[in-house]
């Protein structure tokens, strides 16, 4: 027997390309910087270990947000530069774009920071990390085997992470 | 696409998926059970209590805000509004109100008018220290210590104890900011 079109028959399974899949990396810390998740897509330059990269990426947005609650023109009150504040208080930036990426952060009142690396063309992506925080409640809060606090190690997670990051236009 | 705006305690207890009353309440009286065999004193039972709710309460917190879209409230008070009006009315189904404010607006009590989990229940004589719920103030405490403020929650009526509601007393010992966590010199 004869097989015509072997590709129409047997469906491939969907591989993660540079144009369907536009996010880089994703990031996600708890106040006390720890660095729970890191996932990354399509990273080609690796300049820092690990640890190193964590914590400068979270310095880097531990001291931009200070920086932008402070320079805030609309607000009444003028605090020290350094001064620790509130998670929530006070305005926070939600992106920065360079002409190779776009940086996408959220910070949960709860004190979990989202960090999510995409192209530059992507739009405003707050729904995306809402989204993405939905998922952290659903398969990682409410999971009794995760201990708060260490880095996660969920594979329902990972794979609905992947799932939907694949899907972000 | 600007963030959505909260939602409504009502809206949300809508759209959750629910379990049976019956069911909840039968489930934590076996819990209340369990300990009280295992433990046999009323004061570690309570204390045991708090624990679990506090574990519960790291948790939920973040479940609560991922469903409720609110953002960071501003003082004690809107805290305390939204702990009863949305927090409740999503997690039990019940709607309690914010009484008793003190002068410097940190302390105040929560009024549940209905309370799920003491449907069918009544305390005997040998358990008479127990407080029951005390699962719901260690859930409230650890909730809120997860959005920096240390609380103290205590029972100030109990209708098993003979009173004629249940009422909580949250009490804002501090806040605390963050702070950055690595030393300059690493």
């Amino acid at each position: 027997m004869q097989f015509f079109g072997g590709s129409e028959i047997s469906p491939s399974p969907s591989v993660p390309t540079t144009t369907g899949n536009n996010a880089h990396m994703i990031y996600v810390f708890n106040r006390n910087g720890v660095c729970l998740l890191y996932r990354e897509w399509n990273r080609p330059l690796h300049t820092l270990n690990p640890q190193q990269d964590h914590k400068l990426m979270f310095g880097l947005l531990f001291s931009l947000k200070s920086l932008t609650a402070k320079m805030d023109p609309t607000s009444a009150e003028k605090g020290n530069l350094g001064v620790p504040q509130l998670p929530g208080q006070g305005c926070s930036f939600h992106s920065f774009r360079t002409n190779t990426y776009k940086l996408s952060f959220m910070e949960t009142p709860s004190g979990i920071k989202f960090i999510l690396v995409t192209n530059p063309r992507s739009g405003d992506l707050r729904e995306t990390l809402m989204y993405i925080y939905n998922l952290y409640v659903e398969y990682v809060a409410k999971n009794p085997l995760y201990t708060p606090g260490t880095p996660i190690r969920c594979e329902l997670f990972n794979t609905a992470l992947d799932q939907y990051v694949r899907s972000i236009p | 696409m600007p963030p959505a705006a909260p939602r409504s305690g009502d809206a949300i207890f809508a759209s959750v998926e629910r379990v049976n009353a019956e069911l909840f309440t039968l489930t934590y009286g076996a819990i209340v059970r369990q300990l009280l065999t295992d433990l046999e004193e009323v004061e570690e039972v309570n204390k045991q209590l708090d624990q679990m709710g506090y574990n519960i309460g790291i948790r939920l917190i973040d479940e609560f805000l991922a469903k409720s879209n609110v953002s960071r409230c501003v003082d004690f008070k809107e805290t305390a509004e939204v702990i009863a009006k949305v927090g409740f009315k999503m997690f039990l189904g019940v709607t309690a109100s914010v009484t008793n404010w003190d002068a410097d607006g940190t302390c105040c009590s929560i009024v549940l008018e209905d309370n799920p989990l003491v449907d069918f229940v009544e305390l005997p004589d040998t358990c008479q220290g127990l407080y029951y719920c005390n699962i719901l103030s260690g859930v409230i405490r650890g909730a809120l210590e997860m959005v920096s403020m240390k609380t103290e929650v205590t029972w100030i009526r109990d209708m098993l104890r003979g009173d004629d509601a249940y009422e909580l007393q949250v009490k804002l010992l501090k806040q605390v900011p963050e702070e950055y966590p690595y030393k300059d010199d690493e």
